[in-house]
């Protein structure tokens, strides 16, 4: 039962295509591209879903996190604008919005890059999700090098912040830009070293089998790579490149609205800024999944006594959890100026993401030498802290004791 | 030649001649992009899995990016204003018609157009791993020390002067 569950979604495509196929609607010449449109149209229905109602709540949680209200009014359109739903119905509100602004195009603007860089935007990151183990047997395309494919799937999405600058004709648009462009190509660094660890112990690139080496359980507590001292590191220092990466806060100055009145999109509006709006979210989502992936097990319980859930709720669960801690962050932590983000990437977190690996090396090799499981997790994790309280505070160029200006 | 091989090919010669032929230096670079897609969608059609992806997270991530930020840090980002194709045209195509028919000559008569099809190798990420660090180890590191040498380089040159503290 559980098992039907779990792969129902697996269960119900194949339904679905044997039913076309015995209504002789399909050759069998073109099951595989058929069954790759059903995953592509399920990745965007759940995905562009998933996007509308975070939208809705982040804005609910950033308000709570300030003490105010967030959207509380608006619930489902005419004929029952009575029924309030707690301000969820905000995403169909906006959904329209965007498409019926009128859409301006600077006049000295390119047009033709104007038009393209939402759209550069938007297929590579919806390209990311076709590697990303969704449960059990549910990977869209199964690559021996999926992670590679991922990672240079996101670097295609940085062109189109530049094509969007650029083509804007305004100096502000270009400036965020720039940063921005900068921003993403400085923070790849870490989060690629950071997924390298992962890479290294487990000995593959590809994804689902990434998911299957953490699919172990010793007592009843399971082998994710984040219960471990380099997957820890690793773990956060991903999640940082990744926050920065989809230029979000704390790491938004090139898009923030009082630093550069949104950057490198200031002029984009209706359907263009939504689809710039949309392209954000989902690799934030994207970069979120992978995470889930390398670092929290995938799809995987967290204890084994709760294998029954579904693998795909599992799945789902864990990347509703980053969500929810990547609003919290927004929430909380102030903008970071543009060079103490990039002193961050350069001086902090490449040298740690490099020391991180060689932690993950020490702990191969003392499991090798046949230590015991506390002594090893103890030295490396001691092995972490200390370049951590170095880089930490070495990288305000200052190691000694910290002194505060107050204003007189 | 198949279908899929015809229309990448296109793509990517279409890419490079609006690269050659295009009045906006930004055009031109951006038009690299689709070009640099297309080889690595060719590699990827000859299941070279590695190489068509490090091409798109190398290429298409980094090298076009890179290129667009010479043209706009330098002077380069007015559009020109006289024609892109000169008198010299005739001399271009001379040297285009040797090189074609040098590299043409040189790939007919090779290896590869006389060995049948060859069988994929299976696990080829870990045969290319395990190549870089046995067979061709020495490549790599001196590959890695050349890297460290422009990194150097290029810090050394975007590094701001020391002001001089005692005048002159």
């Amino acid at each position: 039962m559980t098992d039907r569950l779990d792969q129902i979604f697996v269960l119900g495509k194949q339904w679905l295509l044997g039913q076309l196929q015995g209504w002789g609607l399909l050759p069998a010449d073109f099951v595989p591209l058929v069954s790759a449109l059903f995953s592509i149209i399920f990745i965007v229905v759940v995905f562009a879903g998933l996007f509308a109602i975070t939208t809705v709540i982040e804005r609910k949680g950033l308000g709570r996190i300030q003490n105010r209200l967030g959207p509380n009014r608006v619930g489902l359109p005419p004929p029952f604008p009575q029924l309030r739903l707690a301000g969820f119905g905000q995403f169909i509100a906006d959904g329209i919005k965007a498409l019926i602004k009128e859409d301006i195009v600077p006049r000295a603007a390119d047009r033709v890059v104007h038009f393209l860089a939402p759209v550069a935007l938007v297929v590579p990151v919806l390209l990311a999700y076709s590697v990303l183990p969704f449960g059990r047997n549910m990977t869209p395309i199964e690559l021996e090098a999926g992670l590679l494919f991922f990672f240079a799937v996101g670097a295609a999405t940085e062109l189109s912040l530049f094509m969007a600058g650029w083509s804007s004709r305004n100096k502000y648009s270009l400036l965020g830009a720039m940063r921005a462009v900068a921003q993403m190509i400085s923070y790849e660094i870490p989060l690629v070293l950071s997924s390298l660890t992962v890479v290294m112990m487990v000995g593959s690139l590809s994804l689902p089998q990434i998911v299957a080496a953490q699919d172990h359980y010793t007592g009843t507590l399971a082998h994710w790579h984040i219960f471990k001292p380099w997957g820890f590191a690793g773990c956060i220092l991903f999640l940082i490149a990744a926050l920065a990466e989809s230029n979000r806060s704390p790491f938004d100055l090139p898009e923030a609205e009082s630093e550069i009145i949104a950057g490198y999109f200031v002029e984009y509006s209706g359907f263009k800024f939504a689809l710039f709006f949309l392209g954000e979210y989902l690799g934030l989502f994207a970069v979120s999944g992978l995470g889930v992936t390398l670092f929290l097990g995938g799809w995987t319980a967290p204890f084994s006594w709760l294998t029954w859930i579904p693998s795909w709720l599992w799945f789902f669960f864990k990347l509703c959890a980053l969500i929810a801690v990547f609003i919290w962050i927004r929430g909380t932590v102030p903008r970071l100026r543009a060079d103490q983000l990039m002193g961050l990437a350069w001086k902090f977190m490449l040298p740690m993401a490099l020391w991180n690996i060689v932690v993950a090396a020490a702990w191969h090799f003392t499991h090798q030498a046949g230590w015991h499981l506390i002594v090893r997790w103890l030295f490396c994790a001691a092995l972490l802290v200390g370049p951590y309280l170095i880089f930490g505070r070495a990288f305000e160029a200052k190691v000694g004791k910290r002194t505060y200006r107050y204003a007189p | 030649m198949t279908i899929g091989f015809l229309v990448l090919a296109t793509l990517t010669v279409a890419g490079a001649l609006g690269a050659m032929f295009f009045r906006n230096l930004v055009h031109c670079a951006l038009c690299l992009v689709p070009t640099f897609a297309g080889l690595a969608a060719l590699f990827l059609q000859l299941n070279a899995e590695f190489v068509g992806f490090v091409q798109i997270l190398v290429y298409v991530g980094a090298v076009a990016i890179l290129i667009v930020f010479a043209i706009l840090l330098t002077r380069g980002s007015e559009p020109p204003a006289s024609a892109a194709v000169r008198h010299s045209a005739w001399w271009g195509l001379w040297v285009a018609v040797v090189a074609f028919v040098i590299m043409a000559g040189t790939i007919l008569s090779s290896l590869i157009m006389s060995v049948a099809e060859l069988a994929k190798p299976v696990p080829t990420i870990r045969r290319i791993g395990d190549q870089l660090m046995q067979d061709y180890v020495l490549p790599l590191e001196v590959i890695g020390l050349l890297l460290t040498a422009a990194l150097i380089g290029a810090v050394v040159i975007a590094m701001q002067e020391e002001p001089k503290k005692n005048g002159s």
